[in-house]
């Protein structure tokens, strides 16, 4: 029992990974920069959406305008931190990156306080059981659901439309792709939306989970997300996706039997320590 | 006046963390996201053998032999990953040395090392030890630069590959960029030990990786003396900012992006454009 337990959990997680890792790999592929500033978005939808379902008593509506929002906000970090800096080595837009990640979670203190935000009454809590003795909350269903919908989505619109073909062409090299027409602005601002979008959808399904929002919520999604796209091949969205499952599962179960050596955060990291040392280029390599 | 020797010791400590990252990263290329775990390792070295009795200056020794030899199998690590992933894996390393010494009774656990001795020789005479560590560390660094290991790090920070086609032994230098960077680090740590007395897995997390990192970037990636200058300034600047303490972190965060946006070769990149103005005038 306590197995398919740690399984649920890890699934559970590693959907949330998912949506996070998936913004930082389009922006990887597409800019070659490791973006940072990623995790503050993900907390901005966290902040959008109990302010929103608090208001308006609508979590539906709470979730779309955190997305909404947060993609905005991604497509104008493009603007602000990365534009300028694109013919600089990738190490200037990181540092850049970092900066404004550290003066984010100090403005979500400055404009919300220090001690974080609750749900007024957290909505989608009943308990369903999904398999005889094992139950969970609507709101841990509904962040598989959202993950797998919002990811296949993504995953659809990449192979059948000329707009997803165009994207992967840039992926692959933004010159040629540039020289056959293709509006390579345009790609990488619709990539920070959907990216940021999907971090800010995720931010909203952990301040459900946790009940919670306080402006530190990014630290940890800032570092274990960059683990992830790493271990996925850097610039490989299945590599990522799959990187992001085999996260959430190993940490949920390595806590439970290694937890008095390591804490979470660095059995995380061992493993990916480990998978490098074997395949120094991760999972998946780009494409 | 101890408050300002307590400053000056901290600028030095910083300074000389950041010239030791600044030969990983500004010489030889090589980014590394998880220095501060070899400040920690040769801190926790010289803690816990100066609470045995050691002699605080004997203890520098095998700080920097610990921090140098975790350094060295790190690097042989690092040999396998680029780029990137090599940014990303010693991010790891860095979690990894907390997270160990987080679960480790016999390192203090979560609570860190406290009542580790005040050196003998008072609070001057840590800042004139500090200072004396420093300009060692500067002549050796500056020594290497102008040696031919120098110009191997050059061409390898430059591009791998064609210093591989050179001749090069792109390993070893690599190698003894890391033994040398981190045993720097280690040297660093004991000072630092012995300056705060108090150390825990806290004082050598992610933060601090990125802070140092910060400091080598904005002083201009391989400079040695834009280097000096933006670590001593980025050290004290908490100090300067006291009035403004609760904005601190706020400041900080938008003074990094805005010299990364602004000033993208730091400091040494400003001195030179002075310079040139200067001449064509």
């Amino acid at each position: 029992m306590l197995f398919v337990d740690l399984c649920i959990q890890g699934v559970i997680q590693g959907a949330i990974y998912a949506l996070i890792a998936l913004g930082l790999t389009l922006v990887y592929g597409l800019l070659r920069i490791l973006h940072v500033a990623h995790a503050a978005l993900f907390t901005l939808g966290g902040y959008v959406g109990v302010l929103v379902t608090n208001g308006s008593g609508s979590f539906l509506l709470a979730l779309m305008t955190a997305m909404l929002v947060v993609g905005v906000v991604g497509m104008s970090s493009y603007t602000i931190i990365y534009k300028p800096l694109l013919n600089r080595t990738p190490l200037i837009a990181l540092i850049a990156s970092i900066g404004i990640f550290i003066a984010s979670e100090e403005l979500f203190r400055i404009f919300f306080g220090a001690y974080g935000l609750s749900y007024v009454s957290p909505p989608l809590q009943v308990q369903i059981e999904i398999l005889p003795g094992i139950s969970l909350s609507q709101a841990r269903i509904l962040v598989v659901i959202l993950a797998v919908g919002l990811l296949s989505g993504v995953g659809w619109l990449a192979i059948n439309t000329r707009m997803g073909i165009a994207a992967r062409a840039t992926v692959v090299d933004p010159q040629i792709a540039a020289s056959s027409g293709v509006n390579v602005e345009i790609i990488r601002y619709g990539s920070f939306f959907i990216g940021s979008a999907f971090a800010g959808a995720a931010g909203v399904m952990v301040s459900l989970l946790n009940n919670l929002v306080e402006p530190t919520m990014g630290a940890v999604p800032s570092y274990k997300a960059l683990a992830i796209i790493v271990l996925g091949g850097l610039g490989s969205v299945r590599g990522a996706l799959i990187a992001s499952l085999a996260l959430g599962i190993i940490e949920s179960f390595g806590t439970i039997y290694v937890g008095h050596l390591l804490d979470r955060d660095s059995i995380a990291f061992a493993f990916l320590i480990m998978v490098l040392m074997v395949r120094p280029q991760g999972l998946l390599v780009r494409g | 006046m101890t408050y300002e020797i307590v400053v000056l010791t901290n600028m030095a400590i910083a300074v000389l963390f950041a010239l030791s990252l600044n030969v990983i990263t500004g010489f030889c290329g090589q980014v590394s996201l998880g220095h501060a775990a070899f400040l920690g390792i040769g801190a926790y070295t010289s803690a816990m053998l100066s609470k045995a009795g050691v002699p605080i200056v004997i203890t520098f020794i095998p700080a920097m032999g610990m921090a140098a030899l975790i350094g060295l199998i790190v690097g042989v690590a690092s040999l396998r990953v680029r780029h990137d992933f090599l940014a990303i894996t010693t991010m790891g390393v860095v979690f990894l040395f907390t997270g160990i010494v987080r679960k480790q009774e016999l390192l203090g656990g979560e609570i860190g090392i406290a009542g580790i001795p005040a050196p003998d020789f008072g609070r001057i005479g840590l800042l004139m030890t500090s200072l004396l560590c420093v300009l060692a560390y500067l002549l050796f660094t500056i020594w290497i630069r102008r040696s031919w290991t120098g110009f191997a790090f050059d061409s390898i920070s430059e591009d791998e590959d064609t210093a591989t086609l050179l001749g090069i032994n792109v390993p070893k230098f690599k190698l003894f960029a890391f033994i040398v960077g981190t045993a720097g680090a280690g040297l660093a740590g004991a000072l630092y030990a012995h300056q705060v007395r108090f150390i825990g897995p806290d004082s050598f997390g992610f933060v601090e990786s990125i802070s140092v990192l910060a400091m080598v970037i904005v002083g201009g990636i391989g400079s040695i003396w834009g280097v000096i200058l933006s670590a001593a300034f980025l050290s004290a600047l908490p100090q300067f900012f006291q009035v403004i303490d609760d904005y601190k972190l706020l400041v900080y965060g938008l003074l990094l992006f805005g010299a990364m946006r602004f000033a993208p070769d730091g400091i040494d990149g400003l001195l030179r454009k002075v310079s040139r103005w200067r001449a064509v005038k």
